[in-house]
């Protein structure tokens, strides 16, 4: 640029001096004809420079065509930088009822089954918040995946939901996942409670796994290579929580079994089945109960566990599409044995053994979007239970064992809830509820369920 | 009992850990990489594809069907751009398969070669289902098709070398007629430029800007959101002032909405097949374009 506006500079001057007056002609014709001569010369040389010019302008022009697209292809990678750039997944779930029951909560218990020791009753009267969780995930690098969910309680305090690693890189379909984790047992089991389709869990899962079972552990899973989906899991525990107990003792507590296999039919039908082996022991799990003139006594539970669960779900939705219309029919059956010694309020012991089982059904159906209708039914079987304290020489009645009088409880629960997005449900649930001998309960829930923060995917 | 079981896993695992011989796996999230994958890969490659054209991208779950797919994949094919955040996490993280995890090459995101439209200033759930990375309905732009096929086939090869020739020469077959087929749709479709339609979701995006035409509503009253009557009405009232051509769904949404509003507006409904299989005239990514602008060119006579 700077050398063309010299070279015309350089012309302009050549141009512009004054020739000598008393010049000849001759000399003059020469002159004119060099300077003629010298301006065809920087005219062709301008004219080249030129040229070069307006191809160099192109050329850059080009670049900054591509410059701009590649700054747009980067953006969105551009924006993640810094140390916050690699923050894991938050998301936070706030979920509150407010409730009505016939029967006082606080005294909620299923006659005929030892208590499980989880939070089993129905929500507090009137308002009340339930637990906010709140889930931190992200894969930890190439070979690990991290997961915590920290549950709130709404009295104060906080409890560690989950908190676990799974192995991303293991060959051949296997996964490891060790820390807390919610058990691979079941179908319910591994769902978190805001994923459920009802408020509370169904009867077996209250009676037999204290509502759901976590535990402390590890787990192995395999995924077999065929189309069908075949999935068999193996996990060992501390067996701390129901029907285990913390039992200060070195080694595996409890032990898991369980294989799932599943598939679609046609497009509009996807369904899951399996079945799940639990074993696992107590010492001194104690529970209260009331003696035959009303008093306060605290047995003791030891000996082992064994819990045997088929699950089964079906899914249909029209060419698969559940955005408009879907329906799920979802059940499980429970077959639960104990077998050990029972002490009676610290004072005397016998042998106790029980077989007792339980099973649900519930069908939810989603008749328009975003508003859903379903019905469940649960009820537990009181089976056949032989306590030895009970007899002639202890001195001991079954009046003296009000929590394992021989009863099957039941229930109805109908719900209908409105999700104005995948983000967020009011739901209505009404129950009549049989878990205690002698005393319906009718309840009615009013409950909230909102999920903030990343979006999480849910579990078949 | 627990060691017995390990036992027995460990021995079905070994028998039946043969490679599979299709030289590669792939399990595509929607039909149009199922259809590009099959125009790229031939008989190299068997497919399987996670969804169909009459379900919602959006809304798919982590069947065990697809964790089972995804378990002997050698490389999974999605859009990307959060079209799947909530299935494919959780069917990568089941399926037991470390090729196909985010960030290995068995995981391929389409999205990530194209330009993407409509990213969002600002991100708040506020405003419906949004997208962060921008619009994820790209495959309705041939030029998107193009960038993808081409970092499709180079991921292809990356992984199964071995075809890496066969690969190419497929590639370089299909991107000519493509390309051709880009020069006829784009004489064909001259009269729908500034055509003004009325969209259900933000899913031809891509398309709109493609051809020029113009969107004047969505029947979304924000995206993810199933149309209201009320927004329903508010658009009607919109459509008397700035009239559209027609109401354009896909073949997955529910149709009544837009039944509704053609009927009121006194405008056809065009349902467009959106992807390979919405129509039974979408059999390719070809004849998807040519039925697509066919019946978009009816609706603008």
């Amino acid at each position: 640029m700077l050398r063309i506006r010299s070279i015309g500079a350089v012309i302009a001057l050549v141009l512009a001096i004054p020739l000598p007056a008393f010049a000849q002609d001759a000399e003059l014709a020469k002159i004119r004809e060099e300077i003629r001569q010298m301006k065809e010369v920087y005219e062709q040389r301008i004219q080249a420079l030129e040229k070069r010019l307006a191809e160099a302008e192109t050329k850059a022009g080009k670049a900054e065509q591509s410059a701009a697209s590649a700054t747009t292809a980067t953006t969105a990678a551009a924006n993640r930088t810094g140390e916050n750039a690699f923050n894991p997944a938050i998301s936070l779930v706030l979920q509150g009822t407010y409730a009505r029951t016939s029967q006082d909560p606080n005294s909620y218990h299923i006659t005929g089954f030892m208590p499980s020791g989880g939070e089993v009753g129905p929500p507090k009267r009137s308002f009340g918040l339930a637990e906010t969780e709140l889930a931190i995930a992200a894969n930890i690098d190439p070979y690990f995946r991290g997961v915590a969910i920290a549950s709130l309680a709404p009295e104060g305090g906080a409890a560690v939901e989950e908190a676990y690693f799974q192995t991303l890189a293991l060959p051949q379909g296997f996964t490891l996942k060790g820390g807390r984790f919610f058990s691979g047992i079941g179908y319910l089991n591994e769902q978190h409670q805001h994923a459920w389709d009802f408020q509370d869990a169904p009867l077996p899962y209250k009676a037999f796994l204290g509502t759901q079972l976590k535990q402390d552990g590890v787990q192995l899973k395999w995924i077999a290579p065929t189309d069908l989906f075949v999935e068999l899991g193996a996990e060992l525990s501390s067996g701390d929580k129901f029907p285990g107990n913390d039992r200060n003792k070195n080694g595996i507590g409890g032990s898991s079994i369980f294989g799932h296999i599943g598939g679609d039919i046609g497009a509009s039908y996807a369904w899951r089945t399996g079945l799940s082996y639990l074993k696992t022991s107590a010492q001194n799990r104690g529970y209260q109960d009331t003696d035959s003139f009303g008093n306060a006594v605290t047995n003791a539970f030891t000996g082992d566990a064994r819990l045997w669960v088929a699950d089964a779900v079906l899914k249909w939705a029209p060419n698969g599409n559940a955005t408009s219309t879907n329906f799920k029919l979802q059940g499980e059956y429970f077959r639960f044995k104990q077998d050990g010694l029972l002490t009676y309020n610290a004072a005397q012991s016998a042998s106790f053994d029980a077989d007792q089982s339980g099973w649900y059904l519930q069908g939810i159906w989603q008749f328009m979007p975003r508003w859903r209708a379903g019905y469940r039914y649960d009820q537990l079987r009181y089976g056949t239970v032989n306590n030895g304290l009970v007899n002639n020489t202890s001195g001991l009645t079954a009046d003296n064992f009000p929590l394992l009088a021989n009863y099957s409880p039941s229930r109805n629960t109908l719900m209908f809830d409105w999700s104005a997005t995948e983000f967020s449900r009011i739901r209505l649930q009404l129950a009549q509820d049989k878990s205690r001998l002698g005393a319906t309960d009718n309840q009615i829930f009013v409950q909230y369920l909102y999920s903030l923060g990343a979006h999480g995917a849910h579990k078949f | 009992m627990i060691s017995r079981l390990t036992h027995i896993i460990i021995a079905a695992a070994l028998l039946t850990a043969q490679p599979v011989f299709a030289a590669l796996n792939i399990l595509a999230c929607e039909p149009e990489w199922g259809a590009l994958a099959k125009e790229l890969g031939g008989d190299k490659i068997s497919v399987y594809v996670a969804t169909n054209a009459l379900q919602d991208p959006h809304y798919i779950e982590a069947r065990p069907s697809l964790i089972a797919r995804a378990r002997s994949a050698d490389l999974v094919v999605c859009t990307g751009a959060e079209l799947e955040v909530g299935w494919m996490p959780l069917v990568q993280t089941q399926s037991g398969n470390p090729k196909i995890q985010a960030g290995q090459a068995g995981y391929f995101e389409a999205a990530r070669y194209v330009v993407k439209l409509e990213v969002p200033q600002q991100v708040d759930r506020a405003q419906g289902d949004v997208h962060p990375a921008g619009n994820p309905h790209v495959l309705l732009s041939p030029y998107n098709i193009e960038k993808i096929a081409t970092a499709l086939a180079e991921r292809m090869v990356q992984i199964d070398g071995s075809n890496a020739a066969y690969y190419q020469a497929r590639t370089k077959d299909f991107l000519e007629r493509w390309r051709r087929a880009i020069a006829r749709w784009e004489k064909e479709a001259a009269p729908l430029k500034g055509m003004p339609i009325v969209v259900y979701h933000k899913n031809l995006s891509y398309l709109i800007n493609w051809l020029g035409m113009r969107e004047i509503g969505q029947l979304e009253p924000k995206p993810g959101l199933p149309p209201t009557t009320a927004h329903l009405s508010d658009l009607l009232t919109r459509l008397a002032k700035d009239p559209a051509k027609a109401v354009v769904p896909v073949a997955y949404n529910d149709p009544r909405a837009a039944e509704w509003l053609a009927e009121r507006a006194k405008i056809p409904v065009v349902t467009l097949p959106y992807t390979v299989g919405g129509n039974e005239k979408a059999k390719d990514l070809f004849s998807l374009y040519d039925d697509t602008l066919s019946r978009l060119l009816a609706a603008a006579k």
